[in-house]
């Protein structure tokens, strides 16, 4: 007994030395390369990101292309929309308790036309009428109570967020009326095929993003980051001044 | 006598001239009105060019090239997107740098161009003052889905061109230069300049390659 004891303990120190060892080499790894303070997981993120590409090309992009091709335009327009409607209910709900009166008034008056006029949603009349979309939710509303965006972080099949949408999601469910529906076959596809509404929506964008990168990675960081900030102010945010080359 | 005559009239000339060449300069598009024009006539030569709606990127690559990138301060661009690393580059790293990155930009753009089918653009109200020598020209494409907001940052050329030059683009809050900054920066901290090149190279040839 006294011997498998000892092999037992040897095997345990020996992982745990693997592991700090490790831990060591992921973090000197990350030091060495120009860390992006607000990226403090940066090696971690980077192997998740590889992940979902890997993930995307096999299995999702396929998928996605393969819907675009059987499915008729008008139909995918008729998805999109319906989603739209749905998405328009809770950013009118985030509109409003951050203020922002043109914004709620915008997107509740989307949800009305296209909820009657729209069929369910399903034609998009507000935008015919020009009645401008106002995305926000939970994570936005947070950063415009002040909370700062946090770290970024890539979750696995999900993509890249900043901890702030994460810690956000919670309430993002709530505030999604397909989460309501209670028969669980329809409410799973139903939540499928806004993934992949969504997901085909960015086949073309996702394309450009590759030729255009030399660090698909990075390049997606920052323009997630830049984003968020566009959002946060309405497109009108501080400008920062240029350095001169 | 006749001297003086002379004289006046020659003074009143150079004035006359003078006023003329005054007249020319403020006769130098709005930037909103030159962004409109440049913006319609791209739009508008895709819409009517069946190769070029499907997906000939060669003949838009060719449209960027030589209806937009005359109107684009591309020095200014790639110094900008390089850094402090710029002025210790030689003038060959520069050239070689300037070359790559513009064939990088030309082939992006023209990529998401090949994608327009019936947008519109509609230029938003521009807010600068009239002394402004660089300010910000805010658009948006309108048409198929969620309106995409496309702006510029402009810089006073004047008696050059159209008057103004094109050295910033924001598409849906992403600035060009500010996101290639960090790219490039990336690329030079490991391999330096020259390994910047090889990269531009490198991702240049396996884009033309997806043709």
């Amino acid at each position: 007994m006294d011997r498998v004891g000892l092999r037992v303990k040897n095997h345990m120190a020996r992982t745990a030395m693997g592991a700090v060892a490790g831990l060591l080499c992921l973090s000197s790894h990350a030091l060495a390369a120009q860390a992006d303070p607000r990226d403090p997981f940066e090696s971690f993120n980077r192997s998740v990101y590889s992940f979902n590409d890997s993930l995307d090309r096999a299995l999702i992009k396929p998928v996605a292309t393969a819907y675009i091709k059987v499915t008729p335009h008008w139909m995918r327009k008729g998805v999109t929309n319906f989603f739209g409607n749905v998405g328009d209910v809770w950013y009118a709900i985030n509109n409003a308790i951050t203020l922002k009166r043109q914004a709620t008034g915008d997107s509740v008056g989307r949800v009305m036309i296209n909820s009657t006029v729209g069929l369910l949603g399903f034609i998009d009349v507000a935008s015919d009428m020009n009645i401008e979309k106002h995305p926000a939710d939970f994570g936005l509303t947070l950063g415009r109570w002040g909370m700062g965006p946090g770290p970024y972080v890539v979750v696995p099949v999900l993509g890249p967020y900043t901890l702030r949408e994460v810690v956000a999601w919670p309430v993002d469910y709530t505030g999604n009326l397909v989460s309501y529906v209670h028969d669980i076959p329809t409410r799973d596809g139903l939540t499928l095929l806004s993934a992949l509404d969504l997901r085909a929506s960015y086949l073309k964008a996702g394309e450009v993003i590759d030729g255009a990168a030399l660090d698909a990675y990075s390049f997606t960081r920052d323009s997630y980051f830049q984003r968020q900030r566009y959002r946060l102010y309405d497109g009108e945010e501080p400008e920062s001044p240029e350095p001169a080359p | 006598m006749n001297r003086q005559i002379f004289f006046r009239q020659w003074v009143l000339l150079m004035l006359a001239s003078m006023l003329c060449m005054g007249r020319a300069w403020a006769d130098d598009e709005a930037p909103d009105a030159f962004i409109k024009r440049v913006s319609v006539d791209v739009l508008d030569t895709i819409k009517a060019d069946k190769a070029m709606r499907n997906g000939d990127i060669g003949r838009i690559v060719n449209l960027v090239d030589t209806r937009i990138m005359p109107h684009v301060d591309f020095q200014r661009m790639t110094a900008s997107a390089v850094g402090p690393g710029w002025r210790q580059a030689t003038p060959e790293q520069q050239k070689r740098l300037q070359d790559e990155f513009k064939i990088l930009l030309v082939r992006t753009y023209a990529g998401a161009l090949s994608q327009v089918s019936d947008q519109v653009v509609v230029i938003k109200p521009l807010r600068a003052s009239p002394e402004d020598k660089e300010l910000v020209v805010k658009t948006e494409v309108r048409g198929g889905g969620d309106p995409i907001q496309l702006d510029y940052r402009l810089e006073k050329t004047p008696g050059q061109g159209s008057g103004w030059r094109i050295y910033n683009l924001n598409v849906l809050g992403v600035w060009l230069v500010e996101t290639y900054k960090s790219q490039f920066a990336q690329e030079i901290n490991a391999k330096g300049i020259d390994g910047l090149i090889e990269s531009l190279a490198a991702r240049n040839k396996t884009n033309s390659k997806k043709v």
